[in-house]
C-alpha cells in the first residue's frame, strides 16, 4: 500500500507527477504554484524521474509545449496559478479545444490588483468553458490521488481531453500533512504505459494529418459536439477511474460529488476546494445544536455533476452555495450554476459570498451560514442577494 | 554546399489546389522546404497566410504532419514536440517552425528568444512578406521604412527590425537569411541546418504581391531586386562566422548594386514615397551593409 509521508501540497502533486513517469514538463515559476516544478526539476536532474524538462520563458509558453509534447504522444505536465493560468489563457483553450490530453495542476490563487498571493478560485472558474476536465481538491491526499488518476482519465480513449487539478494557495499548496503515497508498481498497473497512447492523433511523417486547420460553418459544431460527448464520457471514466484507484490504494472515489451527511437534512451547504473539511465540521457542530443539515464537496466543476446534484437536493428544504468566487454584476459563479442545476426542483438555493483573497472561512463562518439558511427556512421569504461573510462594511461607511 | 535542382525530389509536398494567393512567396519557400527535406519533418505554423494556404478541414493541402498552434506560441510548441519525440525515443524527426514576419517578429518573438536561449534542436524559418498579410496588410515590424500598409496610409515610419542579428545575438549554432527568389541557396541552407544540432534560424524574404501591390507573376523579379539592389542580404552565420552567401558575396562593394529605385518601382507599396525618404533609406541600408562588412572582418 505504499508508503506515508508529511507532504505539502505541492509536494504532493510533484510525487503524483514522478509516480505517473511524465515524460515532458515545461514550467515557469509563480507564487504559490513553484515549489511543485521546483520539486520536479529535482527529481528529474537526480534521476527520479525520467522527463524531459523544458524551462520555458513564460506561461503561454509552458502550455505551448505541453500541446506539442503531447502532440507526440507524450505524457505532460505542468503547473500555474492565478495570472500565470491568465497568461496562457490562449493555449489552455487551444488544449481544451484541440483535444490535447495532459494534466496540469493549478494553485488557486487572486487575481490583482491588488495584489494577493492568496486562495481564490476565480482563475480557475475563468476556465470553466475551454474543455477542461476540472477537479477541486479538498486536502493533500486527494491532490495526490487526483493527480495520478487525472492522467489516466486524460488519456482514456474515451475521454481525451486535458485535466486540471487545482489545490488552494498555501491552505494547501503550503501546508504540510500526512499523505499515502502508492507503491511505484501499482501505479504503473494502474496507468497506461506512458507514450503508448495513439489517440486522437499523434504527429508522425510516416502518417502525415494536418491538426487545427479552417473549419467551415459545416464542419465546425461536430468538433465542439465531439468535446461534449468526451465531457459526458468523463462522468462514467472519472467515477470508474476513482473505484479502481481504490483498488491500490484502499482510497475509492466512486462520484464527482462527496455528499457529508446529507440523507437526511434538510438543508445542505456546498463548497469546494480546501473549505470543505470545516464545512463539514461545522455540519457536525450544527447537527449537536438540532439543525438538521448536511454538506456537499464538489469534486468537479467539470464535467458538472448535474445528476449527482439532483439526487442529493431533490428533497431538501433549502441549499446554500459557499463561492470562493465572483461574477461582477451577477454573484458566485458556482451559486448561478447551481441555482439553474436545480432549477425546476423549486428550492431556493442561498448564495454566500466567502475567502475572497484567502481571507479565512473558519467553521464558525459555515456554521453562521447554516443557521441562516435556517432563518431562511422559517422566514419563508426566500432566498437573499448573495450574502458576503466576513466583509468590513464598516469601510464602505 | 552547392546543390542542383536536379537533385531535389520531384515529390510535392505542397499539394495543387491550395488556397495560396496567385504568386504567393510562402507557398513556394514551403515547396521548397518540403523538397530540401523531402517531406521528412513535422511542421509547425502559427497563425499566419500558411494557415489559410493549407486549405480548409477535411481537406489539407501539405503532405506532412501539421500542427497548427496560436499565434505567439509556435517555438514553445516546436521545444514540445521536440521533447515529446526525444523522451519517446525518436530523434531523427526534424521539428520545423514556419512562421511569417508578424508572428516571428512581432507577437512571437518572446518564444523565440526564449526556444533560442534554450538552443532547443529544432529549425525556424520566418517567411518574410513584410506585413501582416492574412489579416489585410497591416504594418509589423519587419515591414520598411516608406512602405504603405493599411494602418501605414502615408507609408512606415519606423525601420525594418533586423530579426536575424537579433537571433544571431543568441549565439545560437545557425541563423541565415533566404530569399525565395534563390531557391538553391535556401535549400543548401535548410540542409545545413537540419545536420545542425541546436537552434537554426532561417529568414526567408518572401515577396507578395498581394500586400507589396506589383503582378502576381513578378514574385521572383521583386525577390531577385530585393537582393541585386541589396535591400536583402544572403548571408549565414555558422557558430558565430559570418559568411556573403550566393549572389550577396558579389555586393559588398556599393558600386556592384542595382539602385533601390528599380526595387522599389515595381512595388504600389512605395508609389508615394518620396526622394528625401528614398535618401533615407539608401542611407540605411548602407549601414546595414558596413554592419554585416564589420561583422565579416570582425567574424
Amino acid at each position: 500500500m505504499g508508503v506515508s509521508k508529511v507532504l505539502t501540497g505541492n509536494y504532493a502533486v510533484a510525487n503524483a507527477v514522478k509516480l505517473a513517469k511524465v515524460q515532458v514538463v515545461a514550467a515557469y515559476p509563480i507564487t504559490p504554484q513553484t515549489t511543485i516544478v521546483e520539486k520536479i526539476a529535482q527529481f528529474v536532474e537526480n534521476g527520479e524521474l525520467n522527463a524531459k524538462y523544458i524551462r520555458v520563458e513564460s506561461e503561454h509558453s509552458a502550455m505551448a509545449a505541453c500541446i506539442g509534447a503531447s502532440a507526440t504522444g507524450a505524457r505532460a505536465f505542468t503547473a500555474t496559478s492565478s495570472h500565470g493560468l491568465m497568461y496562457m489563457s490562449e493555449v489552455v483553450w487551444w488544449a481544451g479545444l484541440g483535444k490535447f490530453p495532459m494534466v496540469m495542476a493549478v494553485v488557486t490563487r487572486a487575481l490583482a490588483p491588488p495584489w494577493s498571493i492568496w486562495s481564490e478560485h476565480n482563475d480557475v472558474l475563468a476556465h470553466r468553458d475551454c474543455g477542461w476536465i476540472i477537479f477541486f481538491a479538498e486536502d493533500n491526499q486527494e491532490v495526490l490521488d487526483l493527480t495520478i488518476q487525472s492522467f489516466r482519465i486524460s488519456e482514456d480513449e474515451k475521454v481525451l481531453q486535458p485535466v486540471m487539478v487545482t489545490l488552494d494557495a498555501f491552505i494547501l499548496s503550503h501546508t504540510a500533512t500526512p499523505v499515502s503515497i502508492p507503491n511505484q508498481s501499482d501505479v504503473d498497473g494502474y496507468l497506461p504505459p506512458p507514450g503508448s497512447r495513439r489517440l486522437p492523433f499523434i504527429l508522425d511523417p510516416a502518417n502525415p494529418l494536418t491538426h487545427g486547420n479552417l473549419a467551415y460553418p459545416r464542419n465546425f459544431m461536430e468538433f465542439r459536439y465531439e468535446i461534449e460527448r468526451s465531457m459526458g464520457n468523463a462522468r462514467r471514466i472519472i467515477v470508474e477511474a476513482g473505484r479502481e484507484y481504490g483498488k491500490i490504494t484502499g482510497r475509492y472515489y466512486d462520484s464527482l460529488i462527496e455528499p457529508y451527511r446529507c440523507s437526511d437534512a434538510d438543508a445542505v451547504l456546498i463548497c469546494m476546494g480546501s473549505s470543505a473539511g470545516d464545512a463539514k465540521d461545522a455540519v457536525d457542530i450544527l447537527r449537536d445544536e438540532g439543525y438538521n443539515i448536511g454538506a456537499v464537496k464538489l469534486r468537479t466543476i467539470r464535467p458538472f455533476p448535474y445528476e449527482e446534484l439532483r439526487d442529493i437536493c431533490r428533497n431538501k428544504r433549502i441549499i446554500g452555495v459557499v463561492d470562493r468566487d465572483y461574477s461582477f454584476g451577477f454573484g458566485g459563479i458556482m451559486h448561478g450554476e447551481i441555482k439553474s442545476a436545480l432549477s425546476d426542483l423549486h428550492i431556493p438555493v442561498q448564495g454566500f459570498i466567502a475567502g475572497l483573497g484567502g481571507r479565512d472561512i473558519r467553521v464558525e463562518d459555515f456554521i453562521q451560514m447554516g443557521r441562516k439558511l435556517y432563518h431562511i427556512i422559517e422566514s419563508g421569504v426566500g432566498e437573499f442577494p448573495p450574502i458576503w461573510i466576513n466583509l468590513r462594511r464598516e469601510v464602505f461607511r | 554546399m552547392s546543390i542542383s535542382i536536379r537533385d531535389l525530389p520531384l515529390e510535392e509536398y505542397v499539394l495543387l489546389g491550395n488556397a495560396a494567393c496567385p504568386g504567393c512567396p510562402a507557398s513556394i519557400g514551403l515547396r521548397m522546404l518540403g523538397k530540401a527535406l523531402e517531406g521528412k519533418f513535422i511542421l509547425v505554423v502559427p497563425a499566419c497566410c500558411t494557415s489559410i494556404i493549407q486549405g480548409p478541414y477535411p481537406k489539407s493541402a501539405i503532405k506532412v504532419p501539421v500542427l497548427n498552434i496560436a499565434f505567439a506560441a509556435s517555438a514553445a510548441t516546436a521545444s514540445g514536440i521536440r521533447a515529446g519525440f526525444e523522451a519517446l525515443g525518436k530523434k531523427d524527426v526534424q521539428v520545423v517552425v514556419w512562421a511569417g514576419d508578424g508572428g516571428t517578429a512581432d507577437i512571437g518573438i518572446q518564444a523565440l528568444s526564449g526556444a533560442a536561449e534554450r538552443n532547443e534542436n529544432i529549425i525556424y524559418i520566418c517567411y518574410d512578406n513584410e506585413a501582416y498579410m492574412n489579416t489585410g496588410i497591416q504594418r509589423s515590424s519587419a515591414t520598411p521604412y516608406g512602405a504603405w500598409t493599411t494602418t501605414t496610409w502615408r507609408g512606415k515610419t519606423e525601420f525594418k527590425k533586423n530579426v536575424p542579428l537579433i537571433m544571431a545575438a543568441h549565439r545560437v549554432p545557425y541563423v541565415a537569411t533566404a530569399s525565395i527568389a534563390y531557391p538553391l541557396d535556401f535549400i543548401a541552407k535548410v540542409r545545413k541546418a537540419a545536420k545542425i544540432n541546436g537552434f537554426k534560424y532561417i529568414h526567408l524574404h518572401a515577396p507578395c504581391p498581394t500586400g507589396w501591390r506589383f503582378p502576381s507573376d513578378k514574385t521572383i523579379e521583386v525577390g531577385r531586386l530585393a537582393v541585386l539592389t541589396g535591400m536583402w542580404v544572403l548571408y549565414e552565420i555558422e557558430n558565430g562566422v559570418f559568411r556573403l552567401t550566393g549572389v550577396s558575396k558579389s555586393l559588398l562593394d556599393k558600386s556592384k548594386r542595382k539602385p533601390i529605385e528599380d526595387y522599389l518601382k515595381l512595388q504600389g507599396r512605395f508609389s508615394k514615397i518620396s526622394d528625401e525618404q528614398i535618401d533615407l533609406l539608401k542611407r540605411h541600408v548602407d549601414e546595414l551593409w558596413m554592419e554585416y562588412k564589420h561583422l565579416m572582418e570582425s567574424g
